[in-house]
């Protein structure tokens, strides 16, 4: 039986992108949902986002969301949360004037600032918007990429680099956890479906990997 | 590990054809958006801007179907720019597949309309496009004013103020073109580029004027520009985007290879 591959829609951005990006790469169906039967019944879970993450934990409490991850997680289902989708898995953010996150992950998304600047002093520019290099740390997500392959950035808040969780590492200002992954659960704060060969490749692992780190 | 600078190809679409202007006239036919488009992305550009310079309602529905096919073929980030006036034309843009949408006249007319389009759809989303001209004299200190229309029309803003209260507003980027320079092929307008770069707080993409690699490099490394946008050094076979990005990376800048 084909497997199905459910996007989780909460209304916060473009999911035509992901849905596009993982038809090119896959055969498995795929499916943009926002009911929660079809996210149980798949096999296994895209969590997008974008846009501030007051609104987007105010959809996803709204829609009840925070649980139905949470029960995608300990079935062991593949599941990929991207961008704000990686950090509404964290405890709390600093953006919207502080925000509860689903604590899927410890730790905190923080502001890069108004003054962040290179290593070698010069003003860099906030949203961190572009592609950049990412430090991968061994895992099956990342088979037949290139250690520092370039990948498409856009955020303003950041994930801390710290804990064992770290499977990918980023330099703006300050060194960030560009990936996250614990288990069945795997994270990115870049756009894979919009990184081109890097991108369609990681998105390839995905739906290729059995959940096991 | 940095950030690369981007360069961006970019499409001026009319009625569903790529076309490319000379200051703003004078067009000639580059060919049809969705091949174009997915020869920059396998070429290896950045990015991708669309400039929608249809004016008729019929050539604005042809314009979203463009931008979904350019979406289900291009895994690279899309801009769609050209008669932005409203919350439904983002989220249209954006549900054909748009990343980010660029915002011209409506953000002059209506300031807040940047500031409402940014709370709801986010920064990263919302580009402020800026047609900025000289209109200082000569021997008088550098000022530059914004037009809108294509460039036809004056407003009396000063270009360096407003690009601060666009990012102030909630822009996530500027995308600035000069009216001077643009299809000159003399090169951007660095003064201009630097004076906007050096004044807001989020990335700035150079356009107007590139007719050879070393502006494109000029624009990075004096214009402190963090994008590089041109279109008919690339649309008519010129150069390739991998030769400029060899070029930028032989002059010391950080580009994706």
């Amino acid at each position: 039986m084909t497997e199905t591959v459910a996007v989780i829609d909460y209304g916060m951005g473009n999911l035509h992108s992901v849905a596009s990006a993982l038809g090119k790469v896959c055969d498995q169906n795929v499916v943009v949902t926002s009911d929660a039967g079809q996210v149980r019944g798949a096999d296994r879970v895209i969590f997008p986002g974008v846009g501030a993450i007051g609104d987007c934990m105010g959809e996803i409490h709204r829609l009840g969301f925070d649980q139905l991850l949470r029960e995608q997680v300990s079935s062991g289902k593949p599941v990929l949360g991207i961008c704000v989708g990686m950090q509404a898995l964290l405890a709390h953010s600093e953006e919207s004037g502080g925000t509860d996150c689903i604590d899927l992950f410890p730790g905190q998304v923080k502001f890069f600032g108004h003054d962040l600047k290179s290593a070698s002093g010069a003003p860099l520019k906030v949203p961190h918007m572009g592609w950049n290099q990412v430090e991968q740390v061994d895992h099956p997500l990342w088979e037949s990429i290139p250690q520092l392959a370039r990948f498409y950035f856009v955020h303003s808040y950041f994930v801390e680099n710290s804990g064992s969780e770290v499977k990918g590492r980023c330099q703006y200002g300050v060194e960030f956890a560009a990936a996250l992954g614990r288990d069945n659960l795997f994270a990115v704060q870049f756009h894979p479906e919009k990184s081109h060969t890097a991108g369609l490749q990681l998105l390839q692992n995905f739906v290729r990997w059995n959940g096991q780190a | 590990m940095a950030l690369a600078k981007r360069i961006i190809p970019c499409l001026d679409v009319d009625e569903g054809r790529v076309v490319k202007g000379v200051q703003f006239v004078d067009i000639r036919d580059a060919g049809d958006p969705v091949e174009v488009a997915k020869r920059y992305n396998e070429a290896g550009a950045d990015e991708i801007t669309f400039l929608d310079i249809t004016a008729s309602h019929q050539g604005r529905d042809t314009t979203v179907h463009t931008v979904e096919r350019i979406a289900s073929e291009v895994f690279i980030p899309l801009t769609v720019g050209g008669g932005i006036r409203s919350n439904d034309d983002i989220r249209r843009m954006l549900n054909a597949g748009a990343d980010k949408v660029g915002i011209n006249s409506a953000a002059v007319h209506n300031p807040d309309f940047v500031k409402a389009a940014s709370d709801r759809f986010g920064a990263q989303c919302i580009v402020v496009a800026i047609d900025a001209k000289q209109v200082s004299g000569e021997g008088e200190a550098k000022r530059w004013e914004i037009f809108t229309h294509g460039g036809r029309k004056p407003t009396g803003i000063d270009a360096v103020e407003w690009a601060e209260r666009m990012s102030n507003y909630g822009a996530g980027e500027i995308l600035l073109t000069s009216m001077d320079r643009d299809g000159t092929k003399n090169g951007f307008d660095l003064e201009l580029t630097r004076a906007i770069s050096d004044a807001v707080p989020v990335p700035v993409i150079a356009s107007g004027g590139v007719g050879n690699l070393q502006h494109l490099a000029d624009g990075v490394i004096d214009g402190r520009a963090d994008a590089v946008l041109a279109a008919s050094i690339f649309h008519f076979g010129e150069y390739t985007v991998n030769e400029a990005k060899a070029y930028m990376q032989e002059r010391g800048i950080e580009v994706r290879l």
